[in-house]
């Protein structure tokens, strides 16, 4: 039985359930001339129903899912010939892989052996077996649950106080999901990145002046030292930040100036949405820009100056970088700007000030710490932004503040160490997830510190 | 002036004010230059990007096709030993359908002997047009040993010199085409028998390695799965989340918890969702690599903070008396926020998750940890098919060496920008319609 009729089945079971709850709660009411007061809406019983209906097979799937691998692998084994149960526990392991992947179809060793064949289609029939008796069971669960739902309905039930307590328990819990996620991500880059620390310290990680992750193979292979010292990555990814934030932060702020000031209601509707669509160009589209574009731009105008500029540089990333964030933080300081009281502007211009020093010397101060805390967020934005640097920074780690040189990021390295095919627990993919959980903890620090600055602003002008 | 002359203490100080006003005009003016030139700046250099974009991809919606006469050889399509009527589609399947071409070819421009002359001809065939051939007699097999008229594509090569991408004037040895091949080229333009088509192959092909047949299909198809997940999960999940919040969280310590941890995920780097995709999705659950399922699971993660705080800006805006009025009639706090509440913040919600899905719809980052990076030809068909979606296959393509893969990046973001503003646009136009003051 295919997944999606199984589906299909239990949603028409629902179904059934929602409207068998309704016509016995019903017909409970109109009992005794309808003088048999219901606790709860009919509506109330019936989605009671269904959630008794849909809430055992659930359950069943989900134990189910968790045994069912090891169970078929145990009756596989047992029934796999005498001599195979001898082979040490790593190596039954493998052939066991190999039925797998033959069984899917995929390309296996040993694939000739008649054994293994026998093996296989014996696992496919496991397989079969397995997964009828989980649609059947699944599909008795719900018809059970249906009638004990069904049963239960009666004019004491107290039905609604029931339905609400289970709605109220799944909004808690898609509520609790941001904590979920915060504690998988820590978990997930905390573990990988503790097991790098096991082989790498973390002070030789954290403060060492090399960066060259290929790991030798051989002993005496040149240019595979292995070398985990991160400093490289974190200057070449302030380097690029601290150019895009020098594009975006004047060009960002007195935009949004522009548009909050002095712009007509006609511009302002016009420009706003359209700054809105380009915070949502991907950043791919940015990162083509940079490297098919304006990298090449850069490198001509600077070899047209007379200075050496490498293909990859971090100016060219960085530009771009930063024309990415214009919108952000116009956006932002937009908000930011146009919160301020209305009144502080008015008191400005009674004593004689024009409209660029009331907002040079009021608006802005005021505004201050609302604009800091946008541009902080700016600034993790910059350092998080993965895409652009992939595709226009370079991969080399060169130590340097020279924005025509090649530098590489963070970002940069965690994908190159991830993409590809790599053994998961070599140091290599490890440093991956270090690297992350620095990035992780230095955006969070940055967000945290901002959204308290912006929160603590706007509860001065509310 | 109106001041007397005579008054002189007093025109000195008008004097002096008139002057400080005229240079604090002076400088109004300059700072309302310089604020209106960041304006400018910003949008001349979105214009840049634009027309950079457009310039390089819209040629890639045409392709270079070359007329060849096809002669169906049955000699070349089944071995001589096979009985064409009994087994047609596994006979046909193996045909050579390369050598028909070059017999087409070589009839096409008698007189070349020497073998590398006859691989300079050949090459100016794209190697996909084979396959078109085999699957257009697979359709019908009752061609066979008929002689028909084709439009082929052309390699990638003759494509970019039609294009201009390819210049004649340089010398031979440092172009892509020899001296023989432009002559052909030349000779089969003067035929009419070249010219620039509709590019339809960019629509319903999957990717390739030669630029001439890949297509934006397959990622499209990858891209739709993924989204189809994010949406699913993330809309329903993000709304709850926003209803428990805005109307039944206790005002504790946790409720505040979860408040913070959802701001700060909606400004935690993208990537970083990635790598807990990888640890989390495939090592410990084992799920199946570059699939959309997986995809579709951490763009849920990725977008539900946004999904959650435009909801609850929806739900905030509506007005309490109205969830007031539904208590006082003896509605439950939950029918008043299902029956009431919710409809009203309905339109506000649907905006936010468009633009969420807009994010995640242009997203790669995090797709690139969980190996979506895969080089993946065939089309996918389910939810665990390795695929890929619309910006990693930019970035796919982005990297290859090849000019013409230039082009059809190029032509790819305009398929991707399209979708992106179309989705930006219906969101702006829900909210204005929508949009309620109370």
């Amino acid at each position: 039985m295919s997944q999606l009729l199984l589906v299909a089945i239990l949603l028409a079971l629902s179904a059934i359930a929602y409207q068998l709850g309704r016509r016995r709660a019903l017909a409970l009411d109109n009992v005794n001339g309808g003088r048999t007061r219901l606790h709860s809406r009919p509506s109330h019983y019936a989605v009671l129903t269904m959630l008794w209906c849909l809430f055992p097979p659930m359950l069943v799937f989900t134990v189910w899912s968790v045994v069912d691998t090891h169970v078929i692998t145990g009756l596989l084994v047992q029934d796999l010939p005498a001599e195979f149960q001898m082979l040490p526990m790593a190596h039954l392991e493998l052939v066991v892989n190999d039925i797998r992947n033959l069984a899917q179809g995929n390309i296996a060793a040993h694939a000739d052996d008649p054994t293994i064949q026998a093996a296989t289609g014996h696992y496919q029939q496991l397989l079969q077996i397995n997964r009828f008796a989980k649609s059947v069971v699944m599909l008795l669960a719900a018809t059970a649950g249906l009638a004990i739902g069904w049963r239960l309905i009666s004019p004491h039930l107290r039905a609604r106080v029931h339905t609400e307590r289970i709605v109220n328990l799944f909004l808690i819990s898609c509520a609790a999901l941001a904590i979920l996620t915060t504690i998988g991500i820590l978990l997930s880059v905390l573990f990988e990145a503790m097991r790098f620390f096991q082989t790498v310290p973390v002070t030789s990680f954290l403060f060492g002046l090399e960066w060259s992750p290929q790991t030798a193979l051989r002993d005496d292979q040149i240019g595979s030292s292995g070398a985990f010292g991160a400093v490289p990555l974190f200057a070449g990814t302030f380097l690029i930040s601290a150019i895009a934030m020098m594009v975006a932060v004047p060009i960002g702020l007195l935009s949004a100036i522009y548009l909050a000031e002095y712009a007509s209601r006609r511009l302002r509707s016009i420009a706003k949405p359209l700054l809105e669509i380009l915070a949502g160009i991907p950043t791919v589209v940015y990162g083509f820009f940079a490297a098919l574009t304006l990298a090449p731009l850069v490198r001509q105008i600077s070899e047209a100056a007379g200075i050496e500029a490498a293909s990859e540089s971090a100016l060219a990333a960085g530009l771009v970088m930063g024309i990415m964030i214009i919108p952000f933080v116009s956006s932002l300081s937009d908000d930011v700007i146009t919160a301020v009281p209305q009144a502080m502007r008015d008191g400005s211009y009674a004593m004689g000030a024009t409209h660029s020093e009331t907002i040079l010397r009021v608006i802005i101060p005021a505004a201050l710490p609302g604009i800091v805390g946008s541009i902080l967020l700016a600034v993790s934005r910059a350092i998080g932004e993965t895409m652009i640097v992939v595709m226009a920074a370079g991969l080399s780690a060169n130590l340097t503040a020279n924005p025509f040189a090649a530098v590489t990021t963070v970002t940069v390295q965690i994908v190159t160490l991830l993409v590809g095919d790599q053994e998961f627990d070599s140091p290599k993919t490890l440093a991956a997830f270090a690297l992350g959980l620095v990035l992780f903890l230095l955006t969070l620090t940055l967000n945290v510190i901002a959204l308290y600055v912006v929160r603590k602003y706007r509860e001065q002008y509310d | 002036m109106t001041d007397s002359p005579s008054d002189n203490s007093h025109s000195v100080a008008t004097e002096t004010i008139r002057r400080s006003l005229a240079r604090r005009y002076r400088q109004e003016r300059h700072f309302r230059r310089w604020a209106l030139s960041a304006v400018l700046a910003a949008a001349s250099v979105v214009t840049l990007l634009f027309a950079s974009i457009i310039s390089n991809g819209y040629s890639a919606f045409q392709q270079t096709y070359i007329r060849l006469t096809i002669y169906f050889d049955p000699a070349l399509i089944s071995t001589p030993d096979s009985d064409p009527a009994a087994d047609i589609p596994r006979v046909l399947i193996t045909g050579d359908y390369q050598g028909l071409i070059k017999q087409s070819l070589r009839t096409r421009f008698p007189g070349i002997g020497k073998p590398r002359e006859k691989r300079d001809l050949y090459a100016l065939i794209s190697p996909g047009a084979a396959y078109l051939i085999r699957d257009m007699l697979m359709e019908r097999p009752d061609l066979v040993g008929s002689s028909k008229v084709l439009w082929v594509p052309a390699d990638d090569d003759v494509d970019m010199l039609i294009k201009g991408h390819i210049r004649r004037d340089v010398r031979e040895d440092e172009r892509r085409l020899t001296d023989h091949q432009l002559a052909w080229i030349d000779q089969l333009i003067s035929e009419g028998a070249l010219k620039k088509r509709f590019n339809g192959a960019f629509f319903v092909h999957g990717d390739s390695r030669d630029p001439e047949l890949a297509g934006i299909r397959g990622a499209a198809m990858g891209s739709l799965f993924t989204l189809g997940i994010t949406l699913a999960l993330s809309f329903p999940i993000g709304v709850a989340a926003a209803i428990y919040l805005e109307a039944f969280a206790p005002q504790n310590r946790w409720t505040d918890l979860i408040e913070v941890n959802i701001n700060n995920l909606a400004a935690v780097p993208s990537i970083v969702f990635g790598l807990l995709g990888l640890a989390v999705f495939i090592n410990f659950f084992g799920m199946p690599r570059s699939s959309p399922l997986v995809g579709g699971l951490v763009l849920t993660l990725m977008t539900l903070p946004t999904i959650i705080i435009a909801s609850r800006a929806a739900l905030k805006s509506v007005p309490p008396s109205i969830r007031e009025a539904a208590l006082a009639i003896g509605a439950s706090p939950m029918q008043a926020m299902f029956h009431h509440s919710l409809p009203l913040a309905m339109p506000g919600m649907l905006t936010g998750s468009i633009i969420g899905m807009a994010q995640a719809m242009g997203e790669s980052a995090p797709l690139l940890m969980i190996g979506m990076v895969a080089f993946v030809a065939d089309i996918p068909q389910n939810l665990s098919d390795p695929s890929t979606v619309l910006p990693v296959q930019i970035y796919l393509w982005a990297d290859s060496p090849e000019r013409a893969f230039v082009e059809r990046t190029s032509a790819a973001i305009m398929v991707l920008l399209g979708f992106l503003i179309t989705m930006n646009g219906l969101a702006v136009v829900l909210r204005r319609r929508f949009e309620r003051r109370w």
